[in-house]
């Protein structure tokens, strides 16, 4: 078993359990130990930043000083907000020195900037794409939409992760899944984010032109890395297919989920039972 | 209140992004899919604070573009100059909250934010029953998302319970020392 710390980030204890149970259990069947941070608080998401810019800093150092005190030399952050925010701080920290003073005396805790963050999609390449292909056993056949969203690519001067405007690292790895991966115009277009519940209009329009776009061009599973994307395209779908005038019900996956159907594990072990709109694969 | 005596300057100073470099190519703009929402696009903001009108500014503080933006990065993704307006988007939003100058129709998004804030101040972690509750409690939706709820309760999605962390003391002093200033 190797051991690598793990930020699961909020939503990944509730709202988003079966991403949690997926990444958890596919790294384990890859003889990987997801082993989380010391007593990790939230990283303050679009709320924390919007309202003050010190406190979005702290709160997100915190968890960096956190692991790197656990002795961690990378984490593994599931969630793309979770992802974008903590490398973001790292990166603003690293390139200011008086501001990673301030900072460090906020938080009491020295901060070194050296932790490795890895999205999911960057979990899976470095643990478990060499040996993907041979572990397969029920290939996921199906014509998937591989869905990124913003925060997982951008800003690229600072995650430095994939192309901006299309991005190809999660058809990659669903081609070697089975999938075959449909050119689409919405893989990194905004889902509504953080507006599931003060403007869920404006939630409706975004991801229902995203659920559109894959409809039309005749997807059968939208693939997604983030819960946020997950729950707009996924839990606010009747809202979606009202905007739409239509009734569409393509479900919505995680990657850890597809991914791990296609090695065998079973639908209950990747919490594929908890979708609002019916996944039915295994 | 607090009066600007060069809040432009002081904007570029916080943010470390120059004004003047915005040549209203409008690519942020065509690229910004909350633009049709904003009452100032992208490009506008940029241009508006150019010309370093005080009037300006001040419909600035009190627009719900700022609100609006969902940090995507688009724009700062597809802008020739490489500006960063979301950064822009983050000082002003501060700024506006601070001086109660939020914009009437924006208020239940800052409310949503007030509420989620309000959850990690007091358990360090977001708990999502909490944050709803805070939510209804400010802006007295009461009704909203109410079937959305027991759906979620039993996928199991949403834990009756917060989990706390054990330093609620030091995440409940980052609050203290930052947004109570
Ligand atoms: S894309 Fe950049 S240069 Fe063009 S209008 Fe927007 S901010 Fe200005
Ligand atoms: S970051 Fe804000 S302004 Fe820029 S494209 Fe996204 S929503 Fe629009």
């Amino acid at each position: 078993m190797k051991k690598v710390g793990f930020y699961p980030g909020c939503s990944l204890k509730g709202s988003a359990s079966e991403y949690n149970a997926s990444v958890l259990a596919l790294a384990k069947a890859f003889d990987l130990e997801l082993t989380e941070i010391s007593d990790w608080n939230c990283c303050g998401a679009t709320a924390a930043h919007s309202m003050n810019k010190e406190l979005a800093l702290s709160l997100s150092a915190r968890i960096l000083a956190l692991a790197e005190k656990d002795g961690m030399k990378e984490i593994v952050v599931p969630c793309a907000a979770c992802y974008n925010r903590l490398s973001v701080v790292q990166h603003q920290l690293n390139n200011d020195a008086a501001l990673k003073e301030r900072i460090s005396d906020m938080i009491k805790m020295p901060i070194s900037g050296n932790l490795q963050i890895l999205n999911v999609m960057q979990m899976i390449d470095k643990f478990v794409v060499e040996r993907l292909e041979e572990k397969v056993t029920s290939a996921f056949t199906k014509k998937v939409a591989c869905y990124y969203g913003c925060l997982l690519v951008r800003p690229h001067d600072i995650l430095k992760f994939d192309r901006v405007e299309d991005p190809q690292s999660m058809d990659i790895l669903m081609k070697k899944a089975g999938a075959e991966t449909i050119d689409w115009a919405y893989k990194t277009e905004c889902c509504g984010a953080g507006f599931s519940v003060s403007r869920t209009d404006i939630v409706a329009k975004l991801s229902g032109n995203i659920v559109k776009d894959a409809a039309d061009r005749g997807a059968e599973a939208i693939i997604v890395a983030c819960p946020m994307c997950q729950s707009n395209l996924d839990m606010r779908r009747p809202q979606i297919n009202e905007y739409l005038k239509a009734k569409i019900n393509i479900p919505v996956l995680y990657i850890t989920q597809a991914i791990g159907l296609a090695v065998g594990l079973s639908a209950e072990e990747v919490g594929l039972k908890k979708h609002f709109v019916p996944a039915e694969f295994a | 209140m607090e009066k600007h005596q060069d809040a432009i300057q002081e904007l570029q100073q916080h943010t470390g992004v120059n004004v003047n470099r915005c040549y209203q190519c409008g690519k942020c703009t065509a690229g910004c899919q909350l633009a049709d929402e904003m009452d100032f696009s992208p490009s506008l903001l940029m241009h508006m604070l150019q010309t370093r009108d005080e009037e300006l500014f001040q419909q600035l503080l009190h627009s719900k573009s700022i609100w609006l933006c969902v940090t995507c990065e688009n724009c700062v993704s597809r802008c020739p100059m490489q500006i960063n307006i979301p950064e822009i988007m983050d000082y002003l939003r501060e700024l506006s909250a601070k001086e109660h100058k939020v914009n009437i129709e924006s208020r239940n998004i800052v409310a949503f934010h007030r509420a989620f804030l309000d959850s990690i101040k007091f358990t360090g972690r977001l708990f999502e029953i909490g944050l709803i509750a805070g939510y209804k409690a400010r802006t007295f939706r009461l009704t909203q998302d109410v079937e959305l709820a027991p759906k979620m309760y039993s996928r199991g999605k949403l834990p009756l319970m917060p989990e706390m962390i054990k330093d609620k003391k030091g995440v409940a002093n980052l609050f203290s020392r930052t947004l109570a200033k």
